[in-house]
Order: structure tokens, then C-alpha cells, then sequence
């Protein structure tokens, strides 16, 4: 019985042994690409241990993200842009959010329901499938290559008010009702009251729409075109072109492994909030 | 949402929604009726005429062939993305979920995938798979098969597969994780007390029970195959070689701002719309029943 047990769990060992190898390698295989001169990667024989050029590649990729055969913008431009949008987004998203959550659950105005409902309806549409007249409005609106068309679009999301609307109606009445007693104004009660309960609610929020923020793709490669505006994500593929294999590969993998860095950071040490976070906004 | 209201000021409500409404107006609901207004619409290449026409620029996209394979590509390839990814994700997911030495390590060595963008993983799987430089194309090379993703269509799709499934798989092992701990586990060993093996328990009590989890899921990860990929096929083969993987959103890319058929695209925008409205009806439906349940 206890041998079957120890064999069984020795089977699931191995499975999860596996999954961790597969997700890992791309990953180890960039850290070790970003440590060779492009000449030993560009023969096509790349060893699976870290070189010696460590060290220069990153410096060279971060303070002028340019080589013999790569044109790239410096990293720490690119990953201020990005630092930037994301906090933005995040920030950004969470308090309009919570204002509008707010208003829908503690108030009773006309329109309410027409308001929510509006909130509502842009869970479905994802940017993509409106992404030409999206383009045109922020275009008209004179907002291209700015971090309001950058960041404004994406801050359109129902997530955010249903997620805080959610924590909100747990809130117990009695507790608003002593604030109004003592003479505290709505204002004052959703600063007081509100916001620091929901401060784990708000964390998980932050770390999500963060790493979606850091993720963007599409939206900033049409709304930037100018190289200053790069972000990290769209700076990687440009840098790619048509990925010739005679390239600074050795460069663009240490751009890539600084650009991955902070997300996967932040993942990391905000797990348990990241998996609240995810499996809350679902309900 | 329902009860009395905890204040009575007037104006303050609006002003609070206020940021909200307006970024959605500005730029959610204005952008979709220009889509719907433009997908009926026919302009001249010099933008001097616009004529209303109706259905036809749907008409003519459903006799395009090649709109038809970006329909059929994109159907493949979801079908494809969202099964791997969910079947791996729900193997790793049960087996983490074990009393296991080192449960919580396997954990975070699981889920860090997250945090990466799609375009980022496929940069990633790039340098291993570069025909020339990759050392997974040249170990392929070694073994007799000739790949080169930039030439063959098949194995340009099989590689943007890949990369999008190896970021999805962390999203799904999330959920699934949460959902099997949420499974009291009497129910399990009370299966087991009557005889069932532990397959047999798996799949008689604790597979339905992962239903609205699963379910959730397939929605979840058939947005993400249709629309979150787009930054891996640009990053790995921008549609390419010939169309072997532009699916619908990449195409509506390509003719919206490398062909400019403002018209065409704003009706293959309509046309995932309704698709995306449908998906999100389906979801809802079930949500519905979830909160019955409950």
C-alpha cells in the first residue's frame, strides 16, 4: 500500500518534473543565448551553458540597444515606456473603476441601470475587432504618439467596476450608516471606509492589470510610431525584422530576458494576490 | 443591488460615473457604431465618395476565398490552441494538487508563464526554432526533418501553436487549480470507499464537478487563440509564408493598415463582433446557471 502510494506520487513528480522543464527551457535557453557573442549563435551551435559576454551584451543592450546588425532602441527607454504605460493602465482602470462601482452600489439616480449596463456591454467587445475606428477616434482626437491614446482606450473595461461592485454590496450597511452618524460625507466614507477593505481586492487588481498592461501589443504598435514611444514588447519584435540569422541575436536576447524580468517578477512575488485577483474577477 | 439607497445626493453619482461613461462613450461605443456605420459604407481610394451599399462588402468577403480560409484557419487553430492547452493545463493542474513534497515550488515554477506576453513567447520559441540558428530547428535538421517555418506553412502554424499554448497553459493551470480545491475531498474519498479506482473517481465526481471551471475556460481561452495571439503571429510570421496563418483578426490587421480597405475591415470587424457577442452569451448563459446553483 504505501509502496503503490510512493509510486504513484513519484508518477505525478514526474509529470509536473516535465511541465516545469518545457515551460523553463525557452526562458533558460534566451538567459543563455544573452551571454554568448552573436558569432557563436549565428553558427548555429549555440551551447547549452552561459558564455562570458554577458556582462557587455547587457550593457550594450541597455544604455543603446544597438549592434553591428540590429537597430534598436536602448532598453532602459523602452522599459520606461512600458513601466509607464503599465502603471498608468493599472492605476489608471482602478480608480475610475471604483468610483463608478461606488456610485452604482451606495447611490440610487436615474439611469443607474442604463449606466451599468453600458459599463456592462464592454466586457464583450475586445479592443481587436474595433481596433480600426478605435484608431481613427484617438487619431482625430490628435492623440497619436501620446500617452493618453496609449493608455485611455485600453482603460475601457467592465472587469474593474463588476470585480469592485462585487466587494462593495459585501460592505455591511451598519458600518456606513455609524460614518453618517458621526457626520462623515460619501467622499469621506469611501475614503475612509471603502477603499481599506478593499485594499486586497484592489492589490490583486493592480498586479493583473499590470502584467496587461506590460503585455500590450497591438493597441501600442499603432498608436506609437515614433521610436522614443517604443515599448519593450513591440521594441523585441522590431528589433527582429525578418529575423535573419545573421543578427545581434545575443542582444535581442538580453533585451529579452530584461523585458520578461519585471513581469514574471511581479508574478512572482504577488502570487497569492494574482490567483485571488484571477479567480475573483471571474465570478 | 437591491435595498435603499445608503446617500441621497443628486449630482454626486454622476459625478462619479462620469470618467467612466465618458472613456466608454469616447472610446468603445463610438468606435463600434463607426465599425457598423463603415461596413455598409463604399468609399473611392481617394476617399472622395462614400456610397451606402448595403450587405455588400459582407457579400464580397463571404465569395473570398481568402477571407474564408482566415475563417477556417482561425476555427482550426482556437480548436486547436484551447484543447492542447486545456488538457495539459488539467493534467499539471491534478497532479499539483496532490499531497505532494514540493507542491508549493511546482506551483510558482507554473504559473510564472503568466506573465509574459504572447509576442514575447513567441519570440522566445524563435531562437530555438530559427532554421538556421535555432537549436531546436538544427536538432530537427539532425534527425532528417527539413524545417524551416519561413517556407512551410504547416510548420509555421504548428510553431505559432506552440508559442500561444505555452503561454496559455499557466492561465488554465490558475483555474483549474482553484476549482480542485474547492472539491471537498469526502466526496473523493467517499468514491474511493465504494470501490472506484482513482481514474474512475476522477472522471465520475471530480471532472463534472470542474464543469463551470472548464467551461469558463473554453470561452476564456477561445478569446485569447482569436484575439490575444495577435502579437505572436506578427512577432513569428506576419500571416505567413503564403496566408498559412493569418487567421480573422490578423487579416482585419493587414487590410485595415497595410491595404487600407477601410470598408472590408470595418466588415470583418462587424463579423467578430457578432462573434464575440455570441461567445459572451454563451458564458453568461452559464453564469446564470452558476448563480442558480449557488
Amino acid at each position: 500500500m504505501r509502496r503503490k502510494r510512493v509510486s504513484r506520487n513519484g508518477f505525478a513528480h514526474l509529470i509536473l518534473i516535465v511541465g516545469v522543464i518545457v515551460l523553463v527551457f525557452p526562458v533558460y535557453m534566451a538567459v543563455v543565448g544573452s551571454t554568448h557573442d552573436a558569432a557563436t549563435i549565428g553558427r548555429g551551435r549555440l551551447p547549452l551553458t552561459p558564455g562570458s559576454h554577458m556582462a557587455e551584451n547587457y550593457v550594450q543592450a541597455w544604455a543603446y540597444g544597438t549592434g553591428e546588425r540590429v537597430s534598436g532602441t536602448p532598453v532602459r527607454t523602452m522599459m520606461a515606456n512600458s513601466l509607464v504605460m503599465a502603471i498608468s493602465i493599472a492605476l489608471g482602470k482602478i480608480a475610475v473603476s471604483i468610483l463608478a462601482a461606488y456610485a452604482v452600489v451606495f447611490f440610487r439616480f436615474p439611469l443607474r441601470m442604463f449606466f451599468f449596463w453600458l459599463i456592462f456591454i464592454t466586457l464583450m467587445l475586445p479592443l481587436e475587432v474595433r481596433i480600426i475606428p478605435s484608431y481613427k477616434v484617438v487619431s482625430d482626437l490628435g492623440l497619436l504618439n501620446s500617452l493618453a491614446g496609449l493608455t485611455l482606450p485600453l482603460m475601457v473595461s467592465a472587469t474593474g467596476t463588476l470585480l469592485f461592485r462585487q466587494v462593495f454590496l459585501t460592505v455591511p450597511k451598519e458600518l456606513l450608516d455609524a460614518a453618517k452618524i458621526d457626520g462623515a460625507g460619501p467622499m469621506r466614507c469611501l475614503w475612509s471606509i471603502i477603499l481599506p477593505l478593499g485594499r486586497p481586492s484592489i492589490a490583486a487588481l493592480f498586479v493583473i492589470l499590470f502584467v496587461y498592461g506590460w503585455n500590450q501589443y497591438l493597441w501600442p504598435l499603432l498608436i506609437t510610431t515614433e521610436r522614443s514611444m517604443d515599448t519593450i514588447v513591440i521594441g523585441i519584435v522590431k528589433m527582429l525584422g525578418t529575423s535573419e540569422s545573421l543578427m545581434d541575436w545575443n542582444l535581442v536576447m538580453a533585451t529579452t530576458v530584461m523585458a520578461m524580468a519585471v513581469p514574471i517578477a511581479v508574478v512572482i512575488l504577488f502570487q497569492k494576490w494574482l490567483v485571488k485577483g484571477l479567480v475573483e474577477t471571474e465570478k | 443591488m437591491k435595498g435603499k439607497a445608503t446617500f441621497s445626493n443628486k449630482f454626486l453619482p454622476y459625478l462619479l460615473v462620469a470618467p467612466q461613461i465618458i472613456v466608454t462613450a469616447v472610446f468603445f461605443v463610438w468606435p463600434a457604431v463607426q465599425a457598423i456605420q463603415q461596413s455598409v459604407l463604399r468609399s473611392d481610394p481617394f476617399g472622395l465618395r462614400t456610397t451606402f451599399v448595403g450587405l455588400d462588402n459582407f457579400r464580397a468577403l463571404f465569395a473570398d476565398p481568402y477571407y474564408l480560409g482566415s475563417v477556417r484557419l482561425s476555427f482550426l487553430f482556437s480548436a486547436a490552441v484551447a484543447l492542447t492547452a486545456l488538457s495539459v493545463a488539467l493534467l499539471l493542474a491534478v497532479m499539483a494538487n496532490k499531497p505532494l513534497r514540493g507542491a508549493k515550488v511546482y506551483k510558482t515554477l507554473l504559473i510564472w508563464p503568466y506573465a509574459l506576453a504572447p509576442a514575447m513567447a513567441a519570440v522566445l520559441w524563435l531562437f530555438l526554432f530559427q532554421p538556421s540558428i535555432g537549436i531546436l530547428a538544427r536538432g530537427l535538421q539532425d534527425i532528417g526533418i527539413h524545417w524551416n517555418y519561413t517556407l512551410n506553412g504547416g510548420q509555421a502554424l504548428l510553431l505559432v501553436i506552440l508559442a500561444s499554448v505555452w503561454k496559455q497553459v499557466s492561465y488554465n493551470f490558475i483555474f483549474f487549480l482553484a476549482g480542485l480545491q474547492a472539491i471537498p475531498k469526502s466526496l473523493i474519498e467517499a468514491a474511493r470507499v465504494d470501490g472506484a479506482t482513482s481514474t474512475r473517481a476522477f472522471w465520475s465526481v471530480v471532472f463534472p464537478l470542474l464543469t463551470p471551471t472548464t467551461f469558463f475556460l473554453v470561452v476564456m481561452n477561445t478569446v485569447y487563440a482569436f484575439f490575444d495571439t495577435f502579437g505572436a503571429i506578427d512577432a513569428l510570421t506576419k500571416g505567413g509564408p503564403g496566408k498559412a496563418t493569418e487567421t480573422m483578426v490578423y487579416k482585419l490587421y493587414v487590410d485595415g493598415f497595410k491595404n487600407f480597405k477601410i470598408n472590408s475591415s470595418a466588415a470583418q470587424s462587424v463579423i467578430l463582433m457578432a462573434l464575440v457577442i455570441v461567445l459572451t452569451a454563451f458564458q453568461f448563459r452559464f453564469i446564470e446557471r452558476r448563480v442558480h446553483y449557488l
